[in-house]
């Protein structure tokens, strides 16, 4: 059965969910070209006012780091805690830095 | 660095014991991925034929209000649907291929479907219980240990209450009205609660999937712990409203707090599970019905991207 299905591409959806934050990753949906996936997107992601920006991207197009590169990537950060404001003692007369 | 699978199956256990998801590119055993495809993919079917008992209300809603309210709560159910196919095929199965096995009966989905509503007080019964009862399965799942599977959970759930208080203002009303409308909502009653309790499953000491899914946290309690919930919560619902719970066994007991009742007929499960249900061949033949009635749409679809695509 599976030789002449019409297998629309996936697309990943982003939704914005009010103006002033950013497009976050709701889930993916099938669909023909751009234009249904952003009208099947309304339809699936945002019945009760869910959203108000769509973004969709295919899925075939998005690059992911591996799991297996997480150490790689993401470890070094450990050791570097004086990125955070924390590391360094204030004396207590100084209340906001 | 080269790891076993022995390694990567300590380090995958140790991480799902400590409470934490799995992600779709994590490492992750085989059988773990094969049982989840198999229920979520059993889930998502189950939110689309579910579709097909209510559906045939809509065009007899007693109200304008009644009829858009079910109209919502279906297209909810085709939502929920996609959620969890989207989910699955996170798994790296094809959405294509599943609907396949949907359409081909290879694939089960919830046998409450395969039961038939024959009267509006059915529309009822099916929010207040069949929802109520998906709900009670659910709640656990927005916990569950593969993220894209929670995640879509918690979505559904969100979405499900609206579902159960609707069926149950539908009964509520019912109760207020005459003597026959009373008469119908207690025989949807008695048709609806056995079934609905069968949702959870076989009972604790024949279930296949349970203690593996426990471990693996995708399941978090037991099918005859959420069982005994569902009956608690559901008598005094009925009895507020003047309905009277169908099982002569039924009764409060206060050792366990919380009450006894009746055998459930698991002749009747296994033989619908088995295909033999009321309505299962009805289900079946809707949905190849309308999977091929839309397949010109589909074609049509892509034959309209792909001109466009060389127009470019």
């Amino acid at each position: 059965m599976s030789e002449n299905k019409s297998n629309w591409p996936l697309w990943e959806v982003f939704v914005r969910s009010r103006q002033g934050l950013g497009h976050k990753h709701v889930g993916s949906l099938h669909a023909a070209d751009a234009e249904m996936a952003i009208g099947n997107a309304r339809d699936v992601y945002t019945r009760r006012q869910e959203g108000v920006s769509i973004w969709v991207v295919p899925a075939e197009s998005i690059t992911a780091s591996s799991p297996s590169d997480s150490e790689a990537l993401f470890d070094p950060a450990n050791d570097k805690v004086y990125r955070h404001p924390t590391f360094f003692v204030l004396p207590d007369e100084v209340n906001h830095m | 660095m080269i790891e076993t699978q022995e390694h990567l199956r300590k380090e995958f256990d140790a991480y799902v014991a400590a409470d934490k998801k799995i992600e779709p590119k994590d490492w992750m055993p085989d059988a773990y991925r094969k049982t989840l495809i198999r229920q979520i993919s059993q889930h998502a079917h189950s939110e689309i034929v579910g579709m097909l008992p209510e559906g045939q209300w809509i065009t007899r809603a007693p109200s304008l209000q009644r009829k858009a309210i079910l109209l919502a709560k279906v297209q909810d159910e085709a939502g929920h649907g996609l959620y969890l196919y989207s989910a699955a095929e996170t798994l790296g199965v094809d959405r294509a291929d599943l609907v396949d096995d949907l359409l081909s009966g290879k694939a089960k989905y919830s046998s409450i479907f395969n039961y038939p509503s024959l009267t509006w007080a059915d529309i009822g019964a099916i929010g207040w219980l069949v929802d109520g009862a998906a709900i009670m399965n659910q709640v656990p799942l927005c916990r569950c240990s593969y993220g894209p599977y929670a995640r879509a959970m918690t979505r559904v759930c969100k979405e499900e209450s609206f579902h159960q208080r609707q069926g149950y203002s539908i009964m509520m009303q019912l109760m207020k009205g005459t003597d026959a409308q009373k008469e119908m909502a207690q025989d949807a009653l008695n048709r609806w609660w056995w079934p609905a309790l069968m949702m959870f499953g076989p009972s604790d000491s024949e279930s296949m999937h349970s203690s593996q899914n426990m471990k693996w946290n995708i399941k978090r309690f037991s099918n005859d712990e959420l069982r005994q919930r569902m009956v608690d919560m559901t008598v005094p619902q009925a009895e507020c409203i003047g309905l009277k719970m169908p099982d002569s066994d039924l009764k409060w007991n206060e050792d366990k707090g919380g009450h006894d009742f009746g055998e459930i007929d698991w002749t009747e499960f296994y033989d619908v599970i088995a295909g033999n249900g009321i309505c299962n061949k009805e289900r079946l033949e809707d949905r190849n019905k309308a999977h091929d009635d839309g397949e010109w749409v589909r074609d049509a679809a892509v034959a309209y991207s792909e001109k466009r695509n060389a127009n470019k």
